[in-house]
């Protein structure tokens, strides 16, 4: 039941975020979709009890994962779904709490909240980078044909 | 002779528009590079070119014009992004000609394809009213949270309008969202003004910034990814001044 609710309440923060982002509005469900499975998986680990740090990079790898299939599927440039997917998982409150316990003076425990959310930004790109790397191979095995990674190599570009 | 050297032009126009709109609209800085070239090699044209948040260098080959544009504000508009990138589709599939996508861009960059600002702030809203309920909050703090997510959100659109200047607004923005949640808190509407405060200022966020600036690193952009991730910071950084300076009186 409590994942339910999860679910619902991030589709539609996920959703309503897209609005603020003026996504196409015909792609808003997906984003919402996006956003929803993200938090559900980051959330699932996080009551598995696993490190902060693996929770936050399953959720990105989720969200770039779901956002490239999309992409592929609308034939809408990939960063629409990205964007909106992945703001649930910024660490918000880890971030407020550095600036809270600055403002309070106790710079110990700031700091410490700080390397958190430092540490959870690097988790967050890693997740990114290796889901859409992961992504591109599977694409490449399956079809064999031109991948949207080959737009990384400049040498390859355009031939 | 006389003709290609008004298409090289005009080419150089488009590409150099195409690239502006994405750039404005806050693209990545490899897809907008990719896009130029890409709409670049289906016009026989042999493109180079050099694209930072801040402007555009943009040349046809060595024995070609040159032009730079400068990109002077950046915003999220993702309606755009997929508008351009759709006409690059077209161009690229010869769909269309290079005038017609020309005339095209021109009517993108022209028009405003935001929803009115009514329902951008009823969105804000509801999103910092959900985000709470993501954050572990209570049920009882959703209309302090949504009230204040609409509050900073209105704030924000306000305060752009009327300075142009990026920080000050999310600085002000996070600044009303705390005073209000602090007067929700205050009044007995509200019972964790941490939570509250963090749920609304989620549609503040710079994730955009944030993710563009990974994904341009990893391309292998690193003064374009530097140069988001110094905006990103600076963001967080004023939304994180505003809701202090209220912090500091509690």
């Amino acid at each position: 039941m409590d994942y339910i609710i999860q679910f619902i309440f991030s589709f539609f923060a996920t959703a309503s975020l897209c609005v603020i982002f003026n996504a196409p509005t015909r792609v808003i469900p997906y984003c919402g979709l996006v956003g929803a499975l993200g938090w559900i998986i980051f959330y699932t680990t996080m009551e598995l009890k696993m490190p902060e740090v693996t929770a936050y990079f399953l959720g990105a790898f989720v969200v770039a994962i779901c956002a490239q299939g999309f992409a592929r599927k609308l034939k809408t440039p990939m960063i629409v779904f990205i964007v909106s997917g992945i703001i649930p998982l910024v660490p918000g409150g880890l971030a407020y709490n550095t600036m809270r316990y600055f403002v309070e003076q106790n710079y110990a425990l700031g700091l410490e909240m700080g390397i958190r959310a430092f540490l959870i930004s690097g988790a967050f790109a890693m997740g990114i980078v290796f889901s859409e790397v992961i992504f591109q191979l599977f694409v490449h095995f399956v079809k064999n044909g031109i991948t949207s990674m080959q737009s990384f190599d400049r040498n390859k570009r355009g031939q | 002779m006389i003709y290609n050297e008004q298409k090289d032009d005009l080419a150089l126009d488009c590409l150099l528009l195409a690239g502006q709109i994405m750039m404005e609209s806050g693209a990545e800085t490899y897809r907008v590079e990719d896009t130029m070239i890409r709409m670049a090699h289906s016009q026989n044209l042999d493109a180079q070119s050099y694209v930072t948040p801040t402007g555009i260098i943009l040349t046809l080959g060595k024995q070609q014009k040159t032009k730079i544009i400068s990109i002077a504000s950046r915003i999220t508009d993702l309606h755009k992004i997929a508008k351009v990138n759709n006409i690059s589709r077209k161009l690229t599939l010869k769909i269309i000609t290079l005038e017609e996508a020309y005339d095209e861009l021109r009517l993108i960059q022209k028009t405003n394809y935001f929803l009115p600002f009514y329902l951008q702030i009823f969105m804000a809203a509801v999103s910092s009213a959900c985000f709470l309920i993501l954050f572990k909050g209570t049920y009882f703090d959703m209309p302090a949270a949504f009230v204040a997510g609409g509050a900073g959100y209105s704030a924000l659109l306000f305060i752009q309008k009327l300075t142009k200047v990026k920080f000050f607004s999310e600085f002000f923005a996070s600044f009303i969202i705390a005073l209000s949640a602090f007067c929700a808190v205050y009044f007995g509407y509200g019972l964790e003004i941490d939570k509250i405060i963090i749920g609304a200022v989620m549609p503040l966020v710079p994730g955009v910034l944030i993710t563009n600036a990974v994904r341009d690193m990893i391309a292998g952009h690193l003064t374009a990814g530097i140069a988001k991730g110094t905006e990103a910071l600076l963001t967080a950084f004023s939304i994180g001044s505003g809701v202090a300076v209220v912090l500091v009186f509690i």
